[in-house]
């Protein structure tokens, strides 16, 4: 009964959110201007530009290679970890540079948090996946404020009423959509303003997908979140705006609406319609 | 002579055989264009198993039987007087002197006419046998061989058969390890229980005296064998050693996979890994010659009497041994983590150290300890660097700046030299043998196991 109540609500916010052009009214969160990345000689995005909204989702569509998981990468700069990458260009995060040298990646990254293609809990137990972050950062100075973030944070992420039995039982030992929202729950502990994500669904049953989708959905009213996905179906049911990557360069971007119904460029138009990818 | 004969019929056998099968096979392809289960080379492997088998059965019973015929014939051709006049013994040595007569060799003493014309028909006895047993074999293989070609049909199973021998081969080479392995053991259990019928196994395993008196000393007193100040040795080298291995190790572990650029991995982590190629007995020079030496000036200038060759001496080096052990698989099982683990933990903003710390050491710890505990029955099993830099002393004690000495190097010590496999006093080696196995196999088992339960995590 949950489930088709959620997803009659997203349905409506789906479409209150397309009467409503999100781009151009909320302000601009981030902002990149000709980034660039190489992966030793290869290079594999070509001047990216392109403005984020505040609070709202931005998805990023393509054929698989097209650069919109590297570029999600460089937002919060996980592309340093990669021997070999090379990022140029400019990508401001509330009119700062991210890749200024004053600016430091850790605290960058607690800014902007990630959830990744593949749930990827620690092997640790579920109270202290959702706690690492909040620790190493020291966010909770007392065993009682760490309680309230952990449980805070797994209720926003939809996933508190399923575990409440079981903090302390492995994060491993859940399933695959909820290891996912565990993901979510331990990105969402450290406070962070933006939330990237990559592919959040592809390796999750349509189920669990609908669920992860509606989560989305509701966490956009406190967070900037960006979402790379293959399924263009999601992109339509989550997005405010989206932005359409092949073969490295950015080809189009703009209000989901327009860029499903309307699309300017014929490789986008190819793309929705199912003609290459 | 009689080898090289043997080794040219098998080979032409298996050269004849080979090209008869393909021939023949070949031949049905082009006859009447029916469908040839097998290729050729199917066909032409089964006729030649077919052809070398018997043959092959045939050298073996001769080369079985053939001391006994020959002994018997020999006998038969001696004077019966001279028979019935001498023992089993002298019977032997007369055998023996025949045999070396039909063989050319010259023999000691002088040589009676009757041993000269049992000599003489020896050899001739020996030469039609075997002409005898080679054309056997050769008609056996050509009959076989014919028999085989004959059999050689579009529909025979050829491949099936050949790859069901091929797989019985396969099976018997990997036999050949189990089996020894199994030998090995029993002659481990069934020496160490001989011993036990001198010594009682409780003076043997609780005993705190290892005092063997060597046969020659008298047979009255048979010495003790307590194997507690052995144990204590092994074990406090063994520490001492995983205390020097286990922090370096690790460390170099975690720099080559996680800190290192790879350039520089590519180069460090082979020669790091020639450490373990290099024989025991040099470290154990390296040991006797220059780290000895160094922890007495060491001890000395600090106020610490150490000895030259010490259980710390020979730990020390023993760490520097298994060092490239410990990194290096370490290593792998860092890099087995997934690396999605390792972006989940940056991607919330965690350091590079205590994404180290607290994500990728914890994942990684099973197969990490699974590590040292490989290590650790390598350091107790460990023998020429303790037989020289140890000390060879059995008291029990648990300084490690004296000598001490080990399992290992109690074995040695009871086993080298002129032994007989009677007393207690070499006999013991086999009851050491047999703890010292036992212990490593408990634990490699609970290395492997711990392995196997990461691995399983993982993949």
């Amino acid at each position: 009964m949950d489930m088709v109540a959620g997803k009659v609500k997203m349905t409506q916010q789906t479409l209150e959110s397309s009467m409503d052009p999100m781009s151009s009214l909320r302000p601009v969160r981030i902002e990149a201007r000709d980034v660039t990345v190489h992966y030793g000689a290869k290079q594999a995005l070509f001047g990216i530009s392109i403005e984020i909204p505040d609070r709202a989702v931005t998805s990023f569509i393509g054929p698989s290679g097209c650069g919109k998981s590297t570029f999600l990468r460089c937002i919060n700069r996980m592309n340093d970890t990669i021997e070999g990458a090379k990022v140029g260009g400019v990508i401001k995060l509330d009119g700062e540079d991210i890749y200024d040298s004053a600016l430091d990646v850790v605290e960058l990254r607690a800014r902007i948090g990630m959830v990744f293609q593949k749930p990827n809990p620690f092997p640790k137990s579920i109270y202290d996946n959702v706690a690492y972050g909040p620790r190493i950062h020291g966010l909770a100075s007392s065993k009682a404020d760490l309680d309230e973030i952990v449980v805070s944070s797994l209720r926003k992420a939809g996933l508190f009423e399923e575990v409440k039995d079981r903090l302390a039982e492995p994060g491993t030992g859940l399933s695959g959509g909820q290891q996912q929202r565990l993901c979510i729950a331990r990105a969402i502990a450290v406070g962070p303003e933006v939330i990237l994500m990559d592919e959040p669904c592809s390796a999750l049953d349509p189920i669990a997908t609908a669920v992860i989708e509606e989560l989305i959905d509701e966490l956009r009213e406190n967070y900037t979140i960006v979402i790379v996905t293959h399924s263009m179906q999601q992109a339509a049911r989550v997005s405010q705006k989206t932005a359409f990557f092949h073969l490295g360069n950015l080809i189009e971007e703009g209000p989901t609406e327009q860029i499903f119904t309307n699309p300017v460029n014929k490789q986008t138009q190819d793309y929705i319609m199912g003609r290459i990818g | 002579m009689n080898a090289y004969i043997i080794a040219a019929l098998l080979i032409v056998l298996l050269g004849v055989a080979y090209q008869t099968g393909w021939s023949k096979s070949r031949s049905l392809v082009t006859a009447d264009g029916a469908r040839v289960h097998s290729r050729p080379q199917y066909h032409a492997a089964l006729v030649a198993v077919w052809a070398l088998v018997p043959t092959l059965l045939i050298l073996a019973l001769y080369g079985y039987f053939s001391s006994g015929f020959t002994r018997a014939y020999v006998v038969s051709q001696l004077p019966p007087d001279v028979v019935t006049g001498l023992d089993q013994n002298g019977l032997n040595a007369l055998v023996a002197r025949v045999r070396a007569i039909a063989s050319g060799y010259g023999v000691a003493g002088e040589v009676q006419p009757y041993e000269n014309s049992a000599g003489f028909a020896l050899r001739q006895f020996q030469t039609i046998a075997f002409m005898v047993v080679i054309a056997a074999a050769a008609g056996t293989g050509i009959l076989a061989l014919l028999y085989a070609r004959a059999r050689i049909t579009p529909r025979l199973r050829a491949r099936n058969r050949v790859e069901r021998i091929v797989n019985l081969v396969l099976l018997a080479c990997s036999a050949v390890a189990i089996l020894t392995t199994v030998g090995i053991v029993a002659s481990l259990v069934t020496e160490a229980f001989r011993f036990f019928t001198f010594v009682n196994p409780l003076d043997f395993f609780f005993g705190t005296v290892w005092a063997p008196r060597f046969s020659s000393t008298g047979a009255g007193n048979a010495g003790q064998f307590g194997l507690l100040p052995l144990l204590s040795g092994t074990f406090l080298i063994a520490i001492i050693a995983m205390a020097t291995a286990v922090p370096i190790g690790l460390m170099t572990a975690i720099y080559l996979s996680q800190y290192a650029p790879r350039s520089l991995r590519a180069v460090v982590k082979p020669v790091i890994e020639i450490l373990a190629g290099i024989p025991t007995i040099v470290y154990g020079f390296f040991a006797l010659v220059t780290v000895g030496p160094f922890l007495r000036d060491l001890g000395a200038s600090i106020g610490l009497s150490i000895s030259a060759t010490s259980a710390l001496t020979a730990g020390v080096v023993m760490g520097i041994m298994i060092i490239p052990f410990i990194s290096s698989l370490s290593d792998d099982i860092l890099n087995q983590v997934p690396r999605s683990l390792r972006d989940g933990a940056y991607g919330l903003g965690a350091t590079q150290s205590e994404t180290i710390r607290q994500v990728l050491l914890p994942a990684a710890l099973p197969g990490i300890v699974g590590a040292f505990l490989l290590a650790v029955s390598r350091a107790i099993g460990e023998t020429m660097i303790v037989v020289l830099a140890a000390g060879n002393s059995p008291v029990l004690r648990g300084n490690p700046l004296e000598p001490v000495s080990t399992i290992t190097v109690s074995i040695v010590n009871q086993l080298t030299g002129d032994t007989d496999f009677t007393g207690p006093q070499s006999l013991v080696g086999f009851a050491l043998g047999l703890t010292l196995f036992v212990m490593t196999l408990v634990l490699n088992i609970v290395a492997l196991y711990i392995v196997r339960r990461f691995r399983e995590q993982y993949e």
